[in-house]
């Protein structure tokens, strides 16, 4: 009856399954594609329509070049923080994830899949974006900042996969995920230069534009599109700030991490007691 | 050999003993039946079986692991039949299966599996179209597809009509003759009648009788014989002690019932009187279950 010598998958195996299918559910999602994929493409259509792809006074850049880096950005986001923390709440609502708990693939290594797929959807994203921005609005390309753009680009999602997964795990359940990254990020993308660039800005929101990692993000991102600027454009210090956000977060999520639904009879009590935690194998 | 070795496993939640003082032993090959009504313990036990949960006290062996401990090497092992289906509801049949059974060393081909459940006709539609027996079939191909040693089947059938539970059963009567090892809770008699070797029935956390449906049914061998009492004889006159009489029928309740009846008929042919509507009768599965999980 069996088919192979009993032989456990590999690591890359199992990682390049999972991967794999946590793509596969997103495509078919659709809501979950049109948001990450498209509603940002509407975005950079709409800003140009209204501003015109003038040279903006002040910023010495075109509407496009200015505001396509930071939706590629946004596009991103909404991809490896957004589409992560609803996803991940409803696996763990619909019992998806109390059944791998129960299967012999690591956690560890299900939470690694589906952070992969974040990452590569949000790559797609940010693809689709510049190349739109490239082919109708003249958005320029420069050699000499790629690497810095894709660095940044990796630290970035990097950083808020761990914030999405950390919104799953404190999501009380699947409905609450929506809620809480919505609430979280559209106002923070205000205040982080992604819609609009706000002219000398209100102190308050300035500091708290800087203290959340958004606009560290997009302006890393961004300095690698600016025709006015030199150099290979390597923001360390906001690489380094990006970077310590991630790890919080991280550590936060693997602690607060609750694989079983919190619905249902006598569970809310069990959760308290029950196995809680990724590194609790 | 031992499958499942449980003695003293106790788990509370806050004030409230869900399990307290489960033993039970499970050997290779056999349909367990861990039967009880709602709120009895049976889910609590059987995820601490799982590895779910931790136990407070007791000793819990699975397949000769700590199931909190095994690890990967304990979950390769086991298959686990979820309440409600809870699978990626975008992915087909077989892609379930496949990225499943992907995960376990010795696995079942996607097909086999397939046919063994019932869905050849689904197999490449998307779960979110089957219906409700149709999910309950591939949460149980998904159980079955790691080709595990012991099967955990919680209330496979609770929620359904009784004509997709009787469905069910058939399905769940295929996978008992695999010879598996399978451990199922329920709270329908029938159900652990139907497809258990044996039954242990739990209650307020407390396993109250364990046998096969045969013995657990006459347990300890006691009857009841009944027969209306002969016309112009008395009670005083009947040859043997305990008997009770109810309206117009004498019923006897015995631990032997063949010598009772020897003894009883003897005296009615020495009597040369008829015994009217004699019966023996001896407690049904039912009887037993629902007077040991009476509420008090």
């Amino acid at each position: 009856m069996r088919t192979e010598v009993p032989t456990r998958p590999s690591v890359g195996r199992l990682l390049w399954e999972q991967f794999r299918y946590q793509n596969k559910i997103f495509w078919r999602t659709p809501i979950a594609a049109f948001f990450t994929m498209v509603f940002p493409l509407m975005l950079l259509v709409l800003f140009t329509a209204i501003f015109g792809n003038d040279v903006i006074e002040g910023l010495g850049v075109t509407t496009a070049q200015f505001f396509t880096p930071g939706l590629a950005v946004f596009a991103a986001v909404s991809a490896s923080y957004t589409s992560q923390a609803i996803g991940t709440a409803m696996a763990r609502d619909n019992g998806i994830l109390k059944r791998v708990r129960g299967t012999p693939i690591p956690p560890w290594l299900y939470i690694s899949g589906r952070v992969a797929s974040a990452v590569y959807l949000a790559f797609i994203a940010i693809v689709l974006m510049m190349a739109v921005g490239i082919l109708f609005y003249g958005v320029q390309l420069y050699g000499r900042t790629l690497p810095a753009a894709l660095l940044t680009f990796l630290v970035g999602v990097g950083c808020f996969s761990a914030l999405g997964l950390l919104v799953a795990a404190i999501s009380p359940n699947g409905d609450a995920a929506p809620a809480i990254t919505n609430a979280t990020l559209l106002p923070v993308a205000f205040i982080s230069d992604i819609f609009f660039p706000v002219d000398d800005p209100p102190r308050w929101m300035e500091l708290a534009g800087d203290f959340f990692p958004l606009k560290h993000f997009a302006g890393s991102f961004r300095d690698a599109f600016d025709p006015t600027l030199s150099g290979a454009q390597f923001h360390w210090a906001e690489l380094g700030y990006l970077a310590l956000w991630g790890l919080v977060a991280a550590l936060l999520a693997i602690r607060l991490f609750k694989w079983e639904p919190s619905t249902g009879s006598g569970s809310r009590r069990r959760r308290r007691r029950g196995g809680g935690g990724l590194a609790n194998d | 050999m031992a499958v499942v070795e449980v003695s003293g496993l106790c788990k509370r939640y806050g004030d409230v003993a869900a399990v307290d003082g489960v033993g039970l032993t499970i050997e290779a090959g056999e349909v367990f039946a861990l039967l009880g009504p709602n709120g009895a313990g049976k889910t609590t036990t059987v995820e601490v079986l799982e590895g779910h949960r931790s136990a407070d006290e007791g000793e819990v062996s699975v397949l000769g692991y700590d199931p909190g401990t095994g690890g990967r090497e304990f979950r390769e092992r086991i298959g686990i039949v979820l309440q409600e289906a809870s699978v990626e509801r975008e992915l087909s049949v077989r892609e379930a299966l496949t990225i499943y059974g992907g995960m376990y060393p010795s696995r079942l081909p996607a097909a086999e599996v397939i046919a063994m459940v019932g869905l050849e006709d689904k197999a490449d539609a998307r779960i979110k179209t089957l219906s409700g027996g149709q999910q309950r079939r591939l949460e149980l191909g998904l159980g079955l597809v790691g080709d595990p040693d012991l099967v955990f089947l919680d209330e496979p059938t609770t929620g359904f009509d009784p004509s997709a539970r009787r469905q069910a059963w058939t399905v769940l009567e295929n996978l008992t003759s695999l010879g598996k090892t399978i451990l199922l809770t329920t709270h329908y008699m029938e159900e652990a009648r139907r497809l258990a070797d044996r039954i242990a029935i739990i209650d307020h956390g407390r396993i109250v009788a364990d046998g096969t449906p045969e013995t657990l049914g006459g347990r300890d061998g006691g009857a009841v014989i009944r027969f209306s009492l002969p016309e112009g004889s008395r009670v005083e006159d009947l040859p043997l002690l305990g008997g009770r009489v109810n309206g117009p029928m004498v019923e006897v309740e015995t631990v032997s019932p063949t010598k009772a009846l020897h003894e009883l008929t003897a005296w009615a042919l020495s009597k040369g009187v008829e015994l009217d509507n004699l019966e023996v009768d001896r407690p049904s599965l039912e009887d037993v279950y629902l007077e040991l999980t009476r509420e008090d």
